[in-house]
């Protein structure tokens, strides 16, 4: 079937709210290519479970397809129009498996040296949008704190050298109650600033006691989650045939009851976890991974005003059958590796915020939790300096924004 | 920079991107490891700079395989992850700074490529064979060398159909026999055993599932035959071992010395621990490679049979996504198909090959086996590269 053929019934299967979304633009999607389309109703089906932030996108970007007119909509689309697609794919039921379909795309992209044009159309397309659409530049500057380094008693090797280019490095922070002061900060900017989603704090391991507006998500509250997971994963890579993609494939259809996780709670944040785990490559094994992945979707997707990370000791590597196997974290950790992974991780978090709009306002601390190091960047901050002058957290994070 | 559904990244062109690379490997190169432009010298011809007929030569390939980065090997930051290639092996080699794989960019996909000259487009993740014809059956072919002659050590399973391919002309009893060596400790263990996991790991992106090659006593025999190893040897031996590739490289030694190939062809896979975003074990991955890459040299310099004779190629098969395309995430994949996860290096070293020189035009995955074909005298016919003059 090809998208002029689309009639508004074949959105029964939607849940409610993207069935309403997508019936007010039936006659833009008809005349979209079969190349992108379901990328689109990919994250029109997922509608009813996404944030604010990604809802208000999506709204504006059906709106402006339907806004153009026919000219118009040849020239936004012309690169997707000239991909050719298998006749397989054009049979594919993208209307309601659009992601399954966006996986085989990717594949044909591969196979038929495809991928290269459309890269090109995409980014001509998401240029265009943004310049049309653009972000929506932030209430308040952004801040992004992370902190790494749990359970590491000395480390001599020098830390965040990607990113001392473009703040300012302290050895000389006070360590004393220096979690609680940051989320502390982190509370005091939620409770000013009380918008939905817009406030997070992630843990690669346990969460500290912290103020119940924050939008939490932590590894170890996912713990049973996790088994579950790993218990079908297990049974899963017994099959025969069973691969990497095909198992990417039956992970993306679980869902929160599958895995456990009550009714009753908060439906867009038991999503968002279980696609972490679900979607995340390496998540559900290590840590560090689940901290670096789960900030990245948070704020590409939720777009925060507030992030604060913090990582974890992650379990040492093993063979993958045995890092599977729930329990047996706590006994056998690797403390140093998961400090470098965190540095790294530091630095994509900071990579990540710098992809929101409001980017040259926000704000950004990294410290080295229990010792006397960290970096901060900001606006009014000097870049490349270095600092060993006694100074405690707060003050950074007063001078970074 | 920000996000998109479908895709992003810089607005620099790809082409413009693989210059840029490659001018960075090369200056560092120069500056770092006093390499010399490889435009100012004069061609010559192998024959001449080696007088060593080709029937003679032996040629040997690591993939430095799972795909690593400029800034974790040649940018300035990455050095320190490389010394062994650094101090020791570039000052012997002539460098080529930019190779781009256009093809898929999957390990096993990938490699298949590489031994065919051909981008193939079989399933990454099936057990099927190359399409096309590998080096292995031109060589065997062409040359009317035995079996004994070409071999492929894998440590990944996934890799068991890489030494022929099913082209009609070639194809079966003509190509590379395929020493998995997981699946020798396997067999030589009865199932592996708590002692050995940690040889025994696959990654995250190959395939969990392989399905059953022969029995056991294929894979003892080959012990026994092929390596001269006895079970207990190669147990005792592997203990002393710290991660697959260097269990490949155990294996490799002891071919070596048994069976002296002229075509040895060896996928490293460490590396590819990267896809379950651990930063520090991509690095650990890295480092070891890095070490293993030396040891073999070390081995090539020192064996009789190989010894003033051989060539060695080390290329990665892909490099990894750039840290500031936000289609990907940085280190852990190979997915954008972005100019820094296609855009690689190659180094050539020992028998007719010039000693610390650079090129940085740009060349191609698919370029290796016509160059390799030239340089052994066999015809490459169907492959698509071609053959590497600088190395002719």
């Amino acid at each position: 079937m090809l998208p002029s053929d689309l009639k508004p019934e074949q959105f029964n299967g939607y849940p409610p709210e993207a069935r309403k979304l997508v019936s007010s633009y039936a006659s833009a999607l008809q005349r979209l290519p079969l190349s992108f389309l379901p990328s689109l109703l990919r994250e029109v089906i997922e509608y009813d479970f996404k944030f604010p932030a990604e809802r208000r996108a999506l709204e504006k970007e059906l709106a402006n397809l339907n806004s153009l007119s026919s000219e118009q909509f040849k020239d936004w689309l012309r690169g997707f129009a000239q991909i050719r697609l298998s006749s397989q794919l054009e049979n594919f039921d993208w209307v309601n498996a659009p992601g399954q379909f966006v996986e085989q795309l990717s594949s044909h992209l591969w196979t038929t040296h495809q991928l290269d044009a459309f890269r090109t159309a995409a980014l001509a397309y998401a240029d265009r949008l943004r310049a049309v659409v653009p972000p929506e530049p932030p209430p308040v500057p952004r801040l992004g704190i992370t902190v790494i380094g749990q359970g590491v008693a000395a480390y001599d090797e020098p830390l965040f050298r990607k990113l001392r280019a473009h703040g300012a490095y302290f050895s000389g922070v006070k360590p004393d109650n220096g979690l609680e002061l940051l989320l502390s900060v982190v509370a005091a900017r939620a409770k000013e600033h009380p918008l939905p989603y817009a406030h997070w704090y992630i843990d690669g391991g346990q969460a500290a006691a912290h103020d119940p507006t924050l939008t939490c998500v932590s590894y170890h509250a996912l713990e049973r989650v996790r088994a579950r997971l790993s218990a079908k994963i297990r049974i899963e890579i017994q099959r025969p045939g069973m691969g990497p993609e095909a198992l990417r494939t039956h992970l993306a259809q679980l869902r929160p009851a599958d895995l456990g996780l009550a009714k009753v709670g908060d439906a867009v944040l038991d999503r968002f976890q279980v696609k972490m785990l679900t979607e995340g490559s390496g998540t559900q094994i290590f840590s560090t991974t689940f901290a670096q992945w789960t900030a990245r979707e948070a704020l590409r997707r939720a777009q925060p005003l507030t992030l604060l990370v913090r990582f974890a000791p992650r379990q040492r590597q093993k063979p993958m059958n045995e890092m599977l196997s729930a329990g047996r974290e706590a006994s056998d950790l690797d403390p140093l590796g998961s400090l470098i992974d965190a540095d790294m991780g530091a630095y994509y978090n900071w990579l990540n915020l710098q992809r929101l709009a409001g980017a040259e306002q926000s704000s950004f601390l990294v410290w080295f939790e229990g010792h006397n190091e960290a970096i901060a960047i900001g606006p009014s901050l000097p870049h490349g300096t270095v600092s060993d002058a006694a100074t405690g957290l707060e003050q950074l994070l007063s001078w970074a924004s | 920079m920000g996000w998109s559904r479908l895709a992003a990244g810089k607005a620099s062109s790809p082409q413009e991107v693989a210059r840029q690379l490659a001018w960075t490997r090369r200056e560092f190169l120069r500056t770092g490891a006093g390499l010399a432009l490889g435009s100012s010298l004069l061609p010559s011809s192998l024959f001449a700079r080696t007088g060593i007929p080709a029937g003679k030569r032996k040629v040997v390939v690591i993939t430095f395989g799972g795909g690593a980065r400029d800034q974790e090997t040649f940018a300035p930051e990455g050095q320190e992850y490389i010394p062994h290639l650094m101090r020791e092996l570039i000052p012997q080699s002539t460098f080529f700074t930019q190779m781009v794989n256009r093809g898929i960019l999957g390990h096993y996909v990938a490699t298949a490529s590489l031994a065919t000259g051909v981008y193939e487009t079989i399933n990454n993740f099936a057990s099927l064979p190359p399409e096309h014809p590998t080096v292995f059956e031109y060589f065997r072919k062409d040359l009317k060398r035995p079996a004994s002659d070409a071999w492929v050590v894998a440590p990944s399973n996934g890799f068991n159909r890489i030494g022929e391919s099913s082209h009609r002309s070639y194809g079966p009893g003509l190509g590379a026999k395929v020493i998995l060596p997981k699946h020798l400790l396997t067999a030589a263990t009865s199932g592996g055993g708590s002692d050995y996991e940690h040889l025994l790991r696959d990654n995250y992106e190959t395939p969990f599932h392989t399905p059953e090659l022969a029995g056991s006593e294929f894979e003892l025999q080959q012990l026994r035959m092929m390596l001269k190893l006895s079970v207990d040897d190669f147990k005792a031996h592997a203990l002393t071992l710290a991660s697959p590739d260097e269990l490949s490289v155990y294996i490799v030694r002891q071919l070596m010395r048994q069976q002296a190939p002229s075509l040895l062809w060896i996928t490293m896979h460490d590396i590819d621990i990267a896809h379950a975003g651990a930063y520090s074990l991509y690095i650990d991955g890295i480092r070891r490679t890095d070490r293993l890459s030396a040891d073999l040299w070390k081995t090539i310099e020192s064996e009789p049979e190989y010894a003033g004779k051989t060539t060695l190629f080390i290329l990665p098969d892909f490099g990894r996504d750039a840290d500031d395309d936000s289609g990907g995430n940085g280190f852990q994949h190979h997915r954008t198909g972005d100019a820094l996860s296609r855009t690689t290096w190659m180094m050539a070293l020992g028998a007719g090959v010039r000693e610390g020189v650079v090129f940085d035009r740009p060349m191609e995955s698919t370029d290796l086996v016509p160059t390799l074909g030239s340089m052994l005298g066999f015809s490459t016919s169907l492959a698509e590269g071609k053959p590497i003059p600088e190395l002719l």
